[in-house]
């Protein structure tokens, strides 16, 4: 009886395997792009289609694990950053091929890097490893062994890797011969694209099963977001990547086991004053904005955990500072938010004079505080805190203004012209290393948006972090590095000239048919381990 | 269809009575936020639910209604009046007037108005009172709405010019401005009255756009513009039904503007 039973167990596994492989065999993943991809050439990708596209073709030599965010080896084995920051050796993977049969060897590397360092392609990417004048020298130190020299130290080098999609140099395929798990096939301009499964592909899983477990990726173009939602709640595509908080509750409310919410991300909203000392603004605003009290008045009258509850529905967090608590490493973890305090705002504003008058604050010339605060039109989420705040700085007697502008103008105001006194606008943030903010927070650089371009710093606290963000870019000394950081996020803190509001959640919803799929806080936020994913058999069958 | 008229009547001076009323029959300041219920159902608290602020809805469609009935009219009267002078005077003189006003209307019709308006809007100050806000944008609807009701105008007025009538007060006599006065702009009117009632909802709805490019109503006071952009965040995947209510008003109140002035019209 007992021999018939395991008999029967071992004939319905082996049933069971074979129909699984059948029905992964046919199987086809399913997903959107918010618009078409402008190239498919990983060297000159920057648009997000693109880089989607890249993620699941392209190979690269060591790959960042955006769940534990700690770089794993993938067609490198192992790698090592010499100790002046500008040299990268590499142990290069054995017996790998690119998608079209072609062997992959350290030429390939050395092909990507000219490629990717060509002044005349101006690759996005390339851009990153720029760090001085001179040239980028490739050494094919032995068979699979080779270093790549760059003309000074490169902040973070290792890492930058992870955007790197090695291309074939001797492929007549070009760059549409890869090394990822998964291949263009096809490609309809404006309609879609079919990614099919790298024959070649090196990695195996832990049964020697050769990866992705999936055939093909299907990624149809649909702007519509709604049309997006529909077509995942009828079972059409897998999942959507990227949600926002409206999008989410709704999708909950119908189908909570798809939506997904991973926690805070590395995006922040923020709002800030113009510093700029040529504005055409009238000197007592500019007397106001750039007292340390009046901003950190403002940011203490501010409700933030109301414009996380009520703007994004509870799926997003007060912000600390410019480095996000979705960033491990770099968050300073012993800052909090500026708690809620209209009673502690006035006592600030006091210390400068400010006082009430009828209702309404006035400055110590009898000035009505009065000010606008401009944002991109279209924008819902930002439209809405700016309401809020309008309504929190009531509280304190502030008379709020909110302006919505087209963003050519608005960055016509916020880059050039000057001529704003507040602005309110999101960072869009994919790097975890805080490096790649020099161009915010250097008071010389363009991007430094509350006083941009500065000869020299115009406060000893923007000194003090000029200073601290040198440092940390010339060692390699990771202890170094934090400590330095750590502290900008201190005097940022202290000091707000960007007053942070709310860091976004990173929400995302995923079919229950699509197995092994966590979704995590860092792009791409479901598919990182596309080729750990699979589908279920049904699915499977009915396509 | 005199009970429809009466019914009609009845609508709008029960709207505009609640409307100008606001202040006492809204349950709540429009600019309030009650954050603990944004985006409720309706309620007895809320009969319309809240936005997505926590506002009450049906306080902010008094308000809005206050807002759009009185500046939408007067935008389109800015504009009709404008079509009328221009229009009714380039097709009454005729020859070289009116083919040079034509041109030069045709060439504003044809100006790309969405980038000119962006344009005026980088040039506005920042710091606008949401009153003040609002005026200015019905202004220049009311300013740059008048070319295609000139165009129409002129053409009546042309025909108007040649016909029998015309002819015999001519003959008697008749000098050119009371020809205008007298008997070319009362037969003017039907076609002036279409003209005004077709602006009003146009105005209201290019409102809606131009909030969009930062040109409508400043926040918190709020428009039928305003509220009808409520319905972009409106998702054929889950929406919430009460949202159309600003639009099934508006709909229903110019559809009664329409029964109660129709005999005027014809009338007229």
């Amino acid at each position: 009886m007992k021999q018939r039973l395991v008999r029967l167990a071992l004939s319905l596994s082996v049933v069971l395997t074979i129909s699984l492989a059948a029905a992964q065999s046919g199987s086809e993943l399913r997903f959107c792009l918010r618009a078409e991809p402008k190239t498919l050439n990983p060297v000159l990708m920057a648009d997000e289609p693109s880089e989607t596209v890249r993620y699941l073709t392209g190979g690269v030599l060591m790959r960042l694990n955006r769940l534990t965010q700690q770089l794993e080896p993938e067609l490198a084995t192992s790698w090592k950053v010499s100790e002046n920051g500008k040299t990268i050796s590499f142990k290069l993977r054995q017996n790998v091929r690119f998608s079209d049969g072609t062997p992959f060897s350290a030429e390939d590397v050395a092909y990507t890097m000219q490629q990717l360092m060509d002044p005349d392609l101006h690759s996005p990417t390339g851009d990153a490893f720029r760090s001085g004048e001179g040239k980028v020298i490739t050494q094919i130190t032995g068979k699979n062994h080779m270093t790549v020299t760059f003309p000074a130290p490169v902040v973070g080098l290792d890492k930058l890797f992870d955007q790197v999609a090695i291309m074939s140099a001797k492929s007549p395929e070009k760059e549409m011969a890869v090394l990822g798990p998964y291949y263009v096939a096809e490609n309809k301009a404006g309609s879609y694209l079919i990614l099919k499964r790298n024959p070649n592909y090196w990695k195996h899983d832990s049964s020697g099963r050769q990866l992705p477990h999936i055939e093909s990726v299907r990624l149809d173009i649909q702007q519509n977001r709604d049309m997006e939602m529909l077509r995942l709640v009828r079972g059409e595509i897998d999942f959507v990547n990227s949600l926002d908080a409206e999008y989410f509750d709704k999708l909950a409310a119908q189908a909570p086991n798809m939506a997904t919410d991973a926690g805070v991300s590395l995006d922040s909203e923020q709002m800030w004053f113009n510093q700029v000392a040529s504005s055409p603004l009238p000197a007592y605003k500019k007397a106001w904005f750039t007292s340390t009290n009046f901003r950190r008045a403002i940011s203490e009258a501010i409700n933030r955990e109301d414009l996380a509850r009520v703007v994004f529905r509870g799926h997003a967090r007060p912000a600390v500072s410019w480095v996000s608590p979705a960033n491990k490493f770099w968050f300073n973890a012993k800052l909090q938010p500026h708690p809620y305090d209209q009673k502690s705002a006035l006592q600030a504003l006091a210390q400068d004079g400010f006082h009430m008058q009828d209702g309404a604050l006035h400055d110590r010339d009898g000035h009505l505080v009065e000010f606008s605060v401009i944002t991109n039109a279209g924008n819902k989420y930002r439209e809405r805190m700016a309401t809020m705040i309008q309504q929190d700085l009531s509280g304190i007697g502030i008379r709020l203004n909110v302006v919505t502008l087209d963003f050519p103008s608005l960055i016509e105001r916020i880059t050039r012209s000057f001529d704003y006194e507040a602005c309110l606008l999101g960072l869009v943030n994919n790097d975890l290393d805080p490096n790649s903010q020099m161009n915010v927070w250097l008071s010389s650089a363009e991007n430094h948006q509350w006083n941009p371009s500065q000869k020299t710093p115009a406060t000893t606290w923007e000194a003090e972090i000029d200073t601290l963000m040198r440092a940390q870019a010339s060692t390699l000394d990771m202890k170094k590095r934090k400590h330095a950081i750590d502290r900008v996020q201190e005097i940022v803190w202290q000091q707000e000239p960007f007053i942070y509001l709310v860091n976004k959640n990173a929400m995302s919803a995923v079919s229950a048919a699509v197995h092994n799929a966590h979704p995590v806080a860092l792009t791409p936020q479901v598919f990182w381990n596309i080729d750990q994913l699979t589908l279920g058999t049904e699915v499977a069958r009915n396509r | 269809m005199k009970w429809a008229r009466v019914a009609a009547i009845v609508f709008l001076v029960v709207v505009s009575a609640a409307c100008l009323l606001a202040d006492f029959v809204a349950p709540a300041p429009y600019s309030h936020q009650f954050r603990d219920v944004p985006d409720a159902a309706p309620s007895r608290q809320h009969l319309l639910g809240t936005d997505d602020l926590g506002r009450d809805r049906f306080s902010r469609l008094l308000y809005g209604t206050r807002v759009s009935l009185l500046l939408a009219p007067a935008a389109a009267l800015l504009s009709s009046l404008l079509a009328a002078l221009i229009g009714g005077t380039a097709g009454f003189v005729g020859g070289w007037l009116q083919r040079s006003v034509m041109a030069a209307t045709d060439l504003f019709l044809s100006l790309p108005w969405l980038f000119l308006l962006i344009t005026v809007r980088a040039l506005l100050p920042l710091n606008v009172a949401p009153i003040t806000s609002v005026l200015i944008t019905f202004a220049l609807l009311g300013c740059l709405g008048w070319a295609a009701a000139a165009r129409v105008i002129c053409a009546d007025a042309r025909t108007l010019g040649s016909s029998d009538f015309m002819l015999l007060a001519r003959a008697s006599g008749s000098s050119g401005f009371r020809l205008l006065w007298r008997h070319l702009l009362p037969n003017l009117k039907p076609i002036l009255f279409a003209q005004f009632w077709i602006s009003i909802p146009v105005f209201i709805l290019t409102e809606a756009n131009l909030g969009i490019l930062g040109l409508g109503v400043a926040e918190p006071l709020p428009s039928w513009g305003s509220l009808l952009r409520e319905l972009e965040s409106f998702s054929a995947f889950s929406g919430h039904p009460w949202q159309f209510v600003p639009l099934i008003l508006f709909i229903v109140v110019v559809s009664c503007f329409h029964l109660a002035l129709q005999k005027q019209e014809l009338s007229a």
